[in-house]
Formats: C-alpha cells, sequence, structure tokens
C-alpha cells in the first residue's frame, strides 16, 4: 500500500496516468488503429494508427484528471465529520413519502403542462421495465434465485397475448389474466426440475430456458410465424370501446363520452393501464412480503439450511417465487403486445432480460423505489438520449458498468427490514461496544 | 456409418473450440466464484485481432503459412489476453468482496460494451476470410457415395488444443503459480496470510483464460472463415454451458463439456434439424443438472452450517 502523501505527489500522479494511457494505446492498437473494410476482392486493411493514439491521450488525460480529482476529494473526506442524526424521520418514513410523492406524480403526468405525446409513449415503456423489475424482484430480489432467462415468461406473455386474440377473438381483459397464468405454469414447469440447484447453475438453466423459448419462437414457424412475428394484434379497448375515430355497429370511445375523437386517447388509456398494472404488481408483493410465504421467501434467501431446520419446503416456496415472478412478467408481455400491435422474437433476447436484472441490482436488491430510480436511469435516460444513435449501447453498456463501480449494492441498498418490532429503537445501540447485532437490514444488505 | 463418423470429426473440432472458452469461464469461477460474462466478448475480440494480424502479416509480406499461424497466435493472445486484465482490473476487481451479484452486472455491462466497441470500431458486417489451411485426408474414399474429410485445419485445431491442454495442466499441477492459484481457489483469505499475492493471481487467472479464448478465437475464423461481432454471445453462452456440464470449476470437465456440445450439436445438426441445435444443447444441461446437480466431473459442494 502506498501512502496517502505519495499518492498526491504529482510526478506519481502522471507516472500512473502513462501507464494507464499505454495500456489504452495497446488496446486500441489492433482495434481502433486498423479496421477492416470489405471490397469486392476479399478483405483489406486500412490504417488509421492516429485513433489508437488518440484513445491514448484521452485516457491519459481523463486519469490524470480522475486521480487529481480524487486525492482532493479524499482529503476533504478525511476530515472528522460530526455524527449527525437524520430529523426527517428514518428512512423507511422518508421512502414512503418519496414513493407516495412518484405514485402522485405519475397520476397527474398526462395532465401535467409540459407533457405531450412523445413523453407519455416514453413514460409507459418506462413503467413496464418497472412493473418487470419489480416481477423479477420478487425472484431476484426476495426469494434470491438468480435469474437470467426472466424475459422468456415476458414473451410467454405476450405471446399468449396475441395468440389468444388471434384465433380465438378474445378481448384483452379476459386474456390478461389468462397471459398471467400461462406465464405462471410455464414457470412452474420450467422451475419444477431446476430449483433444486444452487445459485449459479440455476442462473445458467434459466439462460438457457430464455434462449431455448426465443429459438422456439424463431423456428416454430406455423403457430408464432416465426422471425416475422405476429402482427395486426389487437387494440385494447375501454371496456369493450374501442379508441378508434369511428366504428361502423360500434359506440367509440370518443362517442360514449362525447367528446372530440382525439389519438392521444389511446396512449394515455395505455399510459394509466401499464401504470395500474406496475402498481398493482407493487401492492401485491409488498403484501406479500408480509404473508408467511414472503417471509419464508426472504428467509429463503438468508440461509437455505435454517430454513429446512424450520420446516420451511424450499422447493415449494422457490416455485411460489418463481411462479409469481413469471405471473407478472406475463401480464406486462400481454401489455405489450397490445402497446405495440406487433410482436416478433426480436424484443425477446437476452439483452433485455439482462435489462430488467441490472434494473434490480441497481436498484438494491429488493428496495421497490430503488427498481423505479434505477429504470428512470438505465431505460429513461437512454430514451431520451437517442440522438447518439449508435453509441447509445456502448454508453449504456459503460453506464452499468460505472453505476455498479459507484455503487456496489445499489442505488438504495440499506433496505428496512419486513418485521420490525414497535420498540425498536436504534439510537439506543450502545456506542462503546464493538458487539452489537447488526440489525436484519444491514445484514440483508451485506449478502 | 461414414456420415457419423463424419458429424464425429466436425464434433470435435468444434468442441475443441468451445473447450478452450469454457476454460476460461470454469478457471474465473473457481477462482472468484463469478460468471464472466465478459468472456464471450473476450473470445470475440481473439478472433478479430487474428483476422487483423493476417492481414497485416500479408501487408508486411509473410506469407508462409506456418509462421504466419504462429505469429498470428503470439499476437492475439498477446493483445486478447491484454483485454482480459483490463476488463478485471477496469470492471471486477474494484467489486471484489462487494455483494454477488455486482460483479456479475458489470460484468455484463462490459459485454455489452465490447460488443458495441468492435461494432463500431470494425463495422457490423460479417467479415470473411479466405481460408488459409486448405486440403485434408479422405478417409474411407473407398465407399462411392460418401467420402469421409478430415481436414488439415481440423487436425491442427485438435492438436493445437491437445498441446495447450497438457501445458495447461502442467502449470496449475506442477508450477508455483498453478499451486497459488489451487490455493486462491480454495480459500483466498487463508492463501493471503500465507504470502500468496491474491489479486495478482486472479489477474493471472483471467490473462490465461484470455489468452486461451484468444486460441479459440483465431480457430474459429480459420474453421469457418467469417466472423463478426455477434460471434461471442452464443458461443460465451454455449462454453458456459460446457463449463457447467462438466462441472464448473473443473479444468479437465470444462474440455470434457466443450467436446460434448460440440458433439451433441454437430449431430443434431446432421441427423435432425439445424433450427432447434441450441434448444438440444440446452436441453443435455437441463437433463444432466437434474441427475447430476454438480456436473459430470465437478466435486459435490459442501455445505458449511
Amino acid at each position: 500500500m502506498k501512502t496517502d502523501a505519495a499518492d498526491c505527489r504529482l510526478s506519481t500522479q502522471v507516472k500512473d496516468a502513462a501507464a494507464a494511457a499505454l495500456l489504452a494505446g495497446l488496446l486500441a492498437l489492433p482495434m481502433l488503429g486498423f479496421r477492416l473494410i470489405d471490397q469486392a476482392t476479399g478483405l483489406t486493411l486500412d490504417y488509421r494508427l492516429s485513433w489508437a493514439a488518440i484513445a491514448a491521450l484521452a485516457v491519459f488525460l481523463g486519469r490524470l484528471t480522475l486521480v487529481r480529482a480524487n486525492g482532493v476529494l479524499r482529503r476533504r473526506m478525511a476530515r472528522p465529520r460530526p455524527f449527525a442524526a437524520s430529523s426527517a424521520g428514518t428512512p423507511g418514513r422518508r421512502r414512503q413519502i418519496a414513493g407516495w410523492t412518484m405514485a402522485g406524480v405519475a397520476l397527474l403526468l398526462p395532465w401535467l403542462p409540459f407533457s405531450d405525446r412523445n413523453l407519455i409513449d416514453k413514460a409507459t415503456l418506462l413503467l413496464i421495465y418497472v412493473m418487470l423489475g419489480w416481477g423479477l424482484n420478487v425472484v431476484v430480489g426476495l426469494a434470491g434465485l438468480l435469474d437470467l432467462g426472466y424475459v422468456a415468461f415476458y414473451a410467454v406473455g405476450a405471446y399468449s397475448y396475441a395468440l389468444l386474440s388471434h384465433t380465438f377473438g378474445l378481448s384483452f381483459w379476459v386474456c390478461l389474466p389468462m397471459a398471467g397464468l400461462l406465464s405462471a405454469t410455464f414457470g412452474m414447469l420450467l422451475g419444477f426440475p431446476v430449483l433444486r440447484l444452487r445459485g449459479d447453475y440455476l442462473a445458467i438453466v434459466t439462460l438457457g430456458f430464455g434462449e431455448i423459448v426465443r429459438v422456439i419462437l424463431l423456428n416454430w414457424q406455423v403457430v408464432t410465424g416465426g422471425p416475422n412475428g405476429i402482427s395486426g394484434i389487437q387494440r385494447p379497448t375501454f371496456f369493450g370501446l374501442p379508441f378508434l375515430a369511428a366504428v361502423p355497429g360500434k359506440t367509440t370511445f370518443h362517442e360514449f363520452l362525447g367528446v372530440a375523437y382525439s389519438p392521444d386517447h389511446r396512449i394515455i388509456f395505455l399510459y394509466y393501464l401499464i401504470l395500474v398494472l406496475a402498481l398493482a404488481t407493487n401492492l401485491i408483493t409488498l403484501r406479500i412480503r408480509r404473508l408467511p410465504i414472503g417471509r419464508a421467501w426472504e428467509a429463503l434467501r438468508e440461509d437455505e439450511t435454517a430454513c429446512r431446520s424450520l420446516g420451511i419446503d424450499p422447493t415449494k416456496t422457490k416455485l411460489s417465487a418463481f411462479a409469481s415472478g413469471a405471473m407478472f412478467a406475463g401480464f406486462a408481455g400481454s401489455f405489450f403486445a397490445t402497446r405495440q400491435g406487433f410482436i416478433s422474437p426480436e424484443s425477446f433476447t437476452f439483452l433485455e432480460s439482462a435489462i430488467i436484472l441490472a434494473i434490480v441490482v441497481l436498484g438494491g436488491l429488493g428496495s421497490q423505489i430503488g427498481i423505479v430510480l434505477s429504470a428512470i436511469l438505465l431505460v429513461g435516460l437512454p430514451e431520451w438520449f437517442r440522438d447518439l444513435q449508435q453509441y447509445r449501447m456502448l454508453a449504456f453498456g459503460g453506464a452499468m458498468v460505472l453505476i455498479m463501480l459507484w455503487r456496489p449494492r445499489g442505488l438504495l441498498a440499506n433496505r428496512d427490514p419486513t418485521i420490525r418490532l414497535d420498540d425498536y429503537r436504534p439510537a439506543e445501540k450502545p456506542a462503546n461496544s464493538l458487539a452489537v447485532l447488526p440489525s436484519t437490514a444491514e445484514r440483508g444488505a451485506s449478502r | 456409418m461414414e456420415y457419423f463418423l463424419q458429424q464425429f470429426i466436425n464434433g470435435i473440432s468444434l468442441g475443441a473450440i468451445y473447450g478452450l472458452i469454457a476454460i476460461g469461464y470454469t478457471m474465473v469461477y473457481g477462482i472468484i466464484g463469478m460468471i464472466n460474462f465478459a468472456h464471450g466478448e473476450i473470445y470475440m475480440i481473439g478472433a478479430f485481432v487474428s483476422l487483423i494480424s493476417f492481414l497485416f502479416l500479408g501487408l508486411i509480406g509473410i506469407t508462409y503459412v506456418p509462421l504466419a499461424l504462429f505469429l498470428v497466435l503470439l499476437l492475439a493472445m498477446a493483445f486478447t489476453a491484454l483485454y482480459g486484465w483490463a476488463i478485471e482490473r477496469i470492471a471486477y476487481r474494484p467489486l471484489r468482496g462487494s455483494v454477488k451479484l455486482a460483479p456479475l452486472i458489470s460484468a455484463i455491462g462490459m459485454s455489452i460494451v465490447l460488443q458495441n466497441y468492435v461494432q463500431l470500431a470494425q463495422g457490423a458486417r460479417v467479415k470473411p476470410l479466405q481460408p488459409i489451411i486448405q486440403g485434408g485426408f479422405e478417409l474411407f474414399s473407398g465407399n462411392a457415395d460418401y467420402a469421409v474429410r478430415l481436414s488439415y485445419l481440423q487436425i491442427v485445431i485438435v492438436l493445437l488444443t491437445t498441446i495447450l491442454m497438457a501445458g495447461f495442466t502442467y502449470v496449475i499441477t506442477r508450477t508455483p503459480l498453478g499451486r497459488a492459484q489451487r490455493a486462491t481457489e480454495q480459500d483466498m483469505t487463508m492463501a493471503q496470510l500465507s504470502g500468496v499475492n491474491v489479486d495478482r493471481i486472479i489477474s493471472t487467472t483471467f490473462v490465461m483464460g484470455a489468452a486461451l479464448a484468444a486460441v479459440a478465437g483465431l480457430m474459429v475464423t480459420l474453421y469457418y472463415g467469417v466472423i463478426d461481432f455477434y460471434i461471442g454471445f452464443i458461443a460465451g453462452m454455449k462454453a458456459f454451458t460446457a463449463a457447467v456440464l462438466g462441472g464448473i470449476g473443473s479444468l479437465p470437465g470444462a474440455m470434457l463439456g466443450g467436446l460434448l456440445i460440440g458433439l451433441i450439436e454437430a449431430f443434431w445438426s446432421g441427423y435432425f434439424t439445424i433450427g432447434y441445435k441450441d434448444v438440444a444443447t440446452f436441453s443435455i444441461l437441463v437433463m444432466v443438472l437434474i441427475f447430476r446437480p454438480t456436473g459430470l466431473l465437478g466435486k459435490p459442494e459442501v455445505e458449511k452450517v
């Protein structure tokens, strides 16, 4: 370990930055320094060595700035800070307030002066991811099962709605519960054989399952339409009233209400629909957490052996978590299908699973509000920065790494324990004793 | 019978490539217990570096094939190993000792970054390469309707893999470096207390895994003749499946798993529909895991209470 003083000397910092620049230059040399060019005669090579030099220079300057800023910051942080008890109540209370505020803003969003069609559309997309994040949170955050193929259940939901409404002409409201049920069944089918597996074995099997579902959707041309997908999916109706300018023989939504027709009606309706679905997911999750089954999920995440010795059946418990998570994905999937009007296997790649998982982990595993924040960060911001175009995914991946480095435990890490006795007062901790047992929240977060 | 033998040969060559990638997964998993999602991308970078090196050597006039192959191998291994080292240093080391899922997410992020970086730097189109090693033996060419072909390239692939595996096994089992690696794998804290520089050992593990992935990348470039920026994902997933199939953490297991996956794929696409070959691979993985939850050669996990 170098001392702080040595770290702060300029020469050391320059040396450090030079090493980083050398590395960057070497890394960039084959990839940026040369470019493969397709020609009629075959592949040829083109030089642009200056690119590698530019990369090295950029890293040198960036690293130097970072190290210097870090040094300044560290000196400032080293100053002892007086211990300040938070005055705004417990974190749980503050989070509750934040949650209600967010829900309020979300409810009023379409009526706010600055909102337009575009914004509501993006908010709808964001809410799909929030809902998926809350659904996956049941599996990953509460039950502690790493699921890398969550998008499979989303796909099952989307395709079941599309196929049911296509073949039988059923309406969205009939299909929605059926899609959820089908997804949950798929979750059970997958979960039954594999839930005995621990940790990463489960991860790879779910990853494989996600791919299997995608490959089947791609190849089972007769039913799923293969890579062309299914188009012309029935749009949702307002309990039977379609959102169209005029339908012969039927009352449309705007005629029923006696207002002028506007295509915005459907957008706003879809927005409220997903808001209700997402909030229902949240509410159900929060309620289940207080039921014996929800407590069993969290207990199982903490210690499977202890659970078994207390008479909790791990397989049943895991299966229920898996099925509930899958069910929410199924709901979200059928919403997705009705919103898009077109689905294809393209929408259900591993990248989607990765994004949803990243939302859950970044949100702080188990924190409902954290998931909303990280969904805004991961899905919302890139949507607004679509102008970056081809650099968008590069920035997205980079952001994922950087946020993880910045907050390895997620945005809102210190979870509230699900159950807390009323007379629990953290302030009464004896200050001089080191052997204070960590609270449930700390233990949960430190895993 | 001839057809069977042909698929067998193809399967072994493909399996050797998967096995080389799988070793990178299994070593990293064994030592720090994380799924290195960016490993498939490392392999893709290895393929690109090989392709670029081939063209570069052609430009400067080294066209004698064995020499060119050897130089390309060295260049690809060196540059790709550098990538492996850098990724560990940037994205994983700061997260060591953190929540278990944190490095996984940062690995997925890194994989997205690398994929798009290569796509932007080298273009999204498929990159073709003329065959470098041509020709081969015709086995059983007496049969008029079907001749089994064993190309020189397939021989090179299998030979190179065998040599690398032998060298690798030697390093792991006989050298101080290998001893330190095994010690770190068993108990990181204890290894540190006994004077093993754990950080350096982990870096070395990443470097070794990346170098092997680079060899796999080179082989794929030669074998299929086309690469693009997206090959890393599927190959990485198959290789990870191979590592799990063989028992994650076990080196011979990774090679065995790789060969099995290669054979399954070759036979499935030979006898059934090619579209579902990935389904077959994963179904067999699920089957194996149900009946042998630790993989074929894996040690059963000891639960400490």
